[in-house]
């Protein structure tokens, strides 16, 4: 498996967070993305890069300008992973409950 | 009553809430983690050692249907009656590390009780990974699944 287009991979590192909650708001070209951050222009273009190629971030052409934003459809697969860790602990707790509602004390 | 468990997982932070509201007394929430029989029954794991007072350590061994054994331990720092559990969390051979596990078990009527579970990592990066494994095992039970049925057409 290529771990390049790995969504949690993407995720993993800061900068790409920090990308995508710029862009969640609003279409930015790589320039304005790179302006909000300390980083090398190619820098910033490798992260965009990633971000692309796991379709997290979509390319829009505007004239000769490439705007970036959010692909919702993507962002909704990661929303979908958190949900599984809670559904697992609500199974677990679900259980908890039930194994004390039926609990005797001993005596 | 309905109750919801919550995380709470921001972003770029190595740490994660748990928080669950029970209908129970706090007194029976907190013997659920207290009492060896009991955390085997609603864990689904073997305890293989509990020792609840400070400096005390416990080790937990769960088996999968495959018959695959997966160890965690830790040792507590802190145990105080229906109210709070410090310790740390280990889940053996794996690359999330060594996590802290404060536990606060509060009242919240005669009948029900609240559980906050507040876990540090050592990075973010595990955190992430941590987060995932149910998402990832979901897509592999999934897959495994599909592989089942596509097996009987054949």
């Amino acid at each position: 498996m290529n771990l390049r287009r790995d969504v949690f991979q993407a995720i993993a590192d800061p900068t790409r967070r920090a990308i995508l909650l710029l862009v969640a708001s609003q279409s930015l070209t790589a320039g304005a993305i790179a302006a909000n951050f300390d980083s090398a222009r190619p820098t910033v273009s490798k992260h965009l890069a990633i971000l692309t190629e796991c379709e997290l971030l979509e390319q829009e052409y505007n004239g000769r300008e490439v705007y970036y934003h959010v692909n919702p459809k993507k962002m909704k697969e990661l929303s979908d992973f958190i949900e599984a860790f809670r559904k697992l602990w609500d199974d677990r707790f679900n259980k908890l409950e039930s194994v004390m509602k039926k609990y005797k004390p001993k005596k | 009553m309905e109750r919801k468990t919550k995380i709470v997982a921001d972003e770029g932070k190595q740490e994660l809430v748990i928080t669950r509201e029970f209908d129970l007394p706090v007194e029976l929430l907190f013997k659920a983690y207290e009492e060896p029989e009991l955390i085997e029954q609603w864990m689904g794991t073997k305890v293989l050692k509990l020792e609840n007072k400070k400096h005390g350590s416990y080790q937990f061994e769960t088996t999968d249907p495959k018959g695959n054994k997966y160890g965690f331990n830790g040792t507590i720092h802190e145990f105080s009656s229906n109210k709070k559990i410090t310790r740390t969390f280990e889940f053996e051979n794996t690359p999330f590390g060594v996590q802290l596990e404060v536990m606060k078990f509060e009242e919240l009527t005669d009948t029900t009780s609240k559980l906050t579970i507040h876990t540090v990592f050592e990075s973010v990066a595990q955190r992430d990974q941590m987060l995932q494994m149910p998402f990832a095992q979901g897509l592999n039970m999934a897959h495994n699944r599909l592989q089942e049925i596509v097996n009987k057409l054949k």
